[in-house]
């Protein structure tokens, strides 16, 4: 007996809702940017699960994508941070305050 | 109890464990390892569903290059233990068992809903072969062509991008 | 019995570990005794020449030393990475090991081929994704250990695995279009039947990439500033001593034999022979080549050791001489020609490595970075599309 795909689709919505307690509790910006990686996975998971059931390529195409622009999307983020946290000295998220009200 | 069966159990465990560590952990570079951990696991799943070419792009491009990238930063930026916050407790002490239980209930409602029927009557469980890498590359570089060189451009522009916020910083 | 043939997989892969794991530490602790005697021959000088006959048993008195040393903590690390980082290093640089065909997949017992653990038909990008994952092995050791030194050699070394990386994968991506096929018999099998058809003519540009990224990749001279002796006290394993540095050690040894073993199979012809199948006595090379060691340690033997130094070269001696006589037996000749030819190879490659360590001087560490960026990514580049258009103007 084979793996049903269900199993496979209730870790992919596991993982996301692990996702986004992360980052809605974290404090650290790189953490929170971790989170987003790992919503990203989940995502990729449910993709590879659904190409397995259909017998579709086109989930595997599109995983492939998404590793991708995940990857360029790292990149710049983290150039980003690493900017603001010379500016402000600190990698806490609350202190980036700047523009609030 | 098939072999398959067990290892999805084994690698379903092991990546909600590295997801929960990822939270609980207070250093960033221990959260950066489990979610390394998570990484593999799930490469090891996209095996077990018989993609392997996107497997081992998972294990080259996100565990061997997106996550050295991460581990770069922080050791750059000497990123400490993190603070603790200032908002109420009741965000942590009621916040966390609700975000649990929601995410529990879109599982339970995603198992039993019609969508999760239909999947697990239909086809579900045929077709152990992989995919071959050939046939992927067929779809990506015939049907996917430009979605493809669209890419390649965002990630010259990520390049650029990049290296001119690394710049400034001078 | 019945048990055995059930779960025939099971059974002869944990013999084939087993086995594997046997000669590959000892072909680690003898690759250290030959890379001093080579850089000492090099050198002007004799190396390893007093523990046992020729330095033999210099590798058993290293051992010893490295489990007896008193193994010195440093107060304020993570004790978790502190401990990972060699563990990691040293399992993922064995794990390779195990996608690695010695010798022809035909060659079977119960069902399951012998000369190879892993037979995968994606083996290749499998033990890149092992050796990228490598690189944390490098980087948390430095960051672990709290001190400047270990933490900007770490920083460097995994930046340089990194960049290095990119063109190892890009060079061999060649022999894969000329290959047809990601597994490693299959890329052994496009190279048959003789020396002519091996990838390394067609790909002359794609090998000298290669193998400068993979002396890059594994950290050695010229490429191992982030570790020299005379430049960052020792780069990421400073602070590490008595096992886990060994650890770090015998990791890097054993990431220089699966660079030398992908060598062979990818531009070499892996465990083919460069003669002809017609030359049939190329089937008693293994035997009378061994039958000739024997010889000469008799030789040595007899003529210039005196005292206990006698009877451990006269061991070798009839230990070589048992092994050259059991390559000659009708039934074992067939069997054993793939891995001969196979660990030739590799031994070449690997006295290609410890030649250039004893010859070439160090880079700079913005030389290295700048000729990986600079120079070998375009170059690599450059190679894949030439030859993709060539494939394609010849096919039609």
């Amino acid at each position: 007996m084979s793996v049903p795909i269900s199993y496979y689709l209730v870790l992919s919505a596991i993982l996301f809702g692990l996702g986004v307690i992360a980052f809605v509790f974290k404090r650290n910006i790189i953490t929170i940017f971790m989170a987003i990686e790992l919503m990203l996975n989940a995502v990729n998971l449910a993709f590879v699960a659904f190409a397995h059931a259909w017998n579709q390529l086109d989930g595997l195409v599109f995983v492939f994508f998404v590793i991708v622009v995940a990857a360029a999307e790292a990149a710049v983020g983290l150039a980003i941070v690493i900017t603001i946290a010379q500016n402000r000295r600190s990698l806490n998220v609350e202190d980036v305050n700047l523009l609030k009200f | 109890m098939s072999l398959p069966l067990i290892v999805f159990f084994a690698c379903g465990v092991t990546a909600v464990l590295g997801a929960v560590l990822l939270i609980v952990a207070r250093e960033p570079i221990h959260s950066a390892l489990s979610l390394i951990l998570v990484m593999v696991s799930l490469a090891v799943l996209y095996l077990l569903l018989g993609a392997e070419f996107i497997a081992a792009v998972q294990i080259i491009v996100y565990a061997g290059a997106i996550m050295v990238l991460f581990v770069f930063v922080i050791m750059l930026l000497n990123a400490g233990v993190e603070e603790r916050t200032n908002l109420s407790k009741m965000a942590k002490y009621a916040g966390v068992p609700l975000g649990f239980f929601l995410l529990l209930e879109i599982a339970h409602w995603f198992w039993r809903s019609a969508v999760g029927a239909r999947i697990a009557n239909g086809s579900g469980t045929v077709n152990a072969s992989a995919v071959s890498t050939r046939d992927l590359s067929m779809q990506l570089f015939q049907q996917y062509l430009f979605p493809f060189e669209a890419t390649s451009i965002l990630i010259l522009i990520a390049i650029l991008g990049a290296v001119v916020l690394a710049k400034r910083g001078e | 019995m019945d048990f055995i043939a059930q779960h025939a997989v099971l059974v002869v892969s944990l013999v084939k570990i087993v086995i594997l794991l046997l000669v590959v530490m000892t072909a680690l602790a003898y690759l250290t005794w030959f890379e001093r005697k080579v850089v000492a021959h090099i050198q002007s000088r004799w190396g390893p020449y007093y523990v046992g006959a020729h330095g033999l048993l210099q590798p058993l008195a290293d051992g010893m030393k490295f489990l007896f040393k008193e193994d010195v903590t440093p107060p304020a690390s993570d004790r978790l990475l502190y401990v990972l980082a060699p563990f990691l290093a040293f399992s993922l640089a064995l794990t390779t090991l195990a996608l690695i065909p010695f010798g022809p997949p035909t060659i079977q017992i119960l069902g399951q081929p012998v000369f190879v653990i892993a037979n995968s038909n994606i083996g290749l990008l499998f033990l890149f994704a092992i050796t990228s994952i490598g690189v944390y092995g490098v980087a948390l050791a430095g960051w672990s250990s709290n001190s400047k030194y270990p933490l900007l050699g770490g920083l460097r070394s995994s930046a340089q695995m990194v960049s290095y990386e990119v063109s190892l994968t890009l060079s061999v991506v060649g022999v894969l279009l000329l290959a047809n096929s990601f597994s490693f018999n299959g890329i052994i099998e496009s190279q048959s039947p003789n020396i002519g058809h091996w990838h390394v003519w067609k790909q002359i540009v794609g090998f000298l990439c290669y193998i400068t990224a993979a002396i890059a990749e594994t950290n050695r001279v010229p490429f191992d500033l982030p570790e020299a002796e005379t430049e960052l006290v020792a780069g990421f394993h400073t602070e590490y001593s008595s096992f886990k540095f060994a650890m770090f050690f015998m990791a890097e040894y054993a990431n220089m034999i699966t660079v030398s073993c992908l060598a062979t199979i990818l531009f070499f012809g892996g465990w083919l022979s460069p003669f002809p199948e017609s030359w049939t006595w190329q089937l008693y090379l293994p035997g009378v080549g061994l039958l000739l060691i024997a010889l000469y340690c008799a030789y040595d033997t007899i003529a210039h050791m005196r005292g206990i130094a006698r009877i451990q070269l006269a061991v070798v001696a009839l230990l070589a001489l048992i092994a050259g006589a059991s390559c000659l037996i009708p039934a074992v000749m067939p069997v054993i020609q793939g891995p001969f030819w196979f660990i030739t190879k590799v031994g070449l490659f690997l006295f290609l490595y410890v030649w250039i360590r004893g010859t070439l001087p160090r880079f700079r560490y913005d030389q290295l970075m700048s000729f990986g960026w600079k120079l070998l990514l375009p170059v690599s580049l450059v190679n894949l599309l030439v030859t993709a258009l060539l494939i394609v103007v010849v096919k039609r």
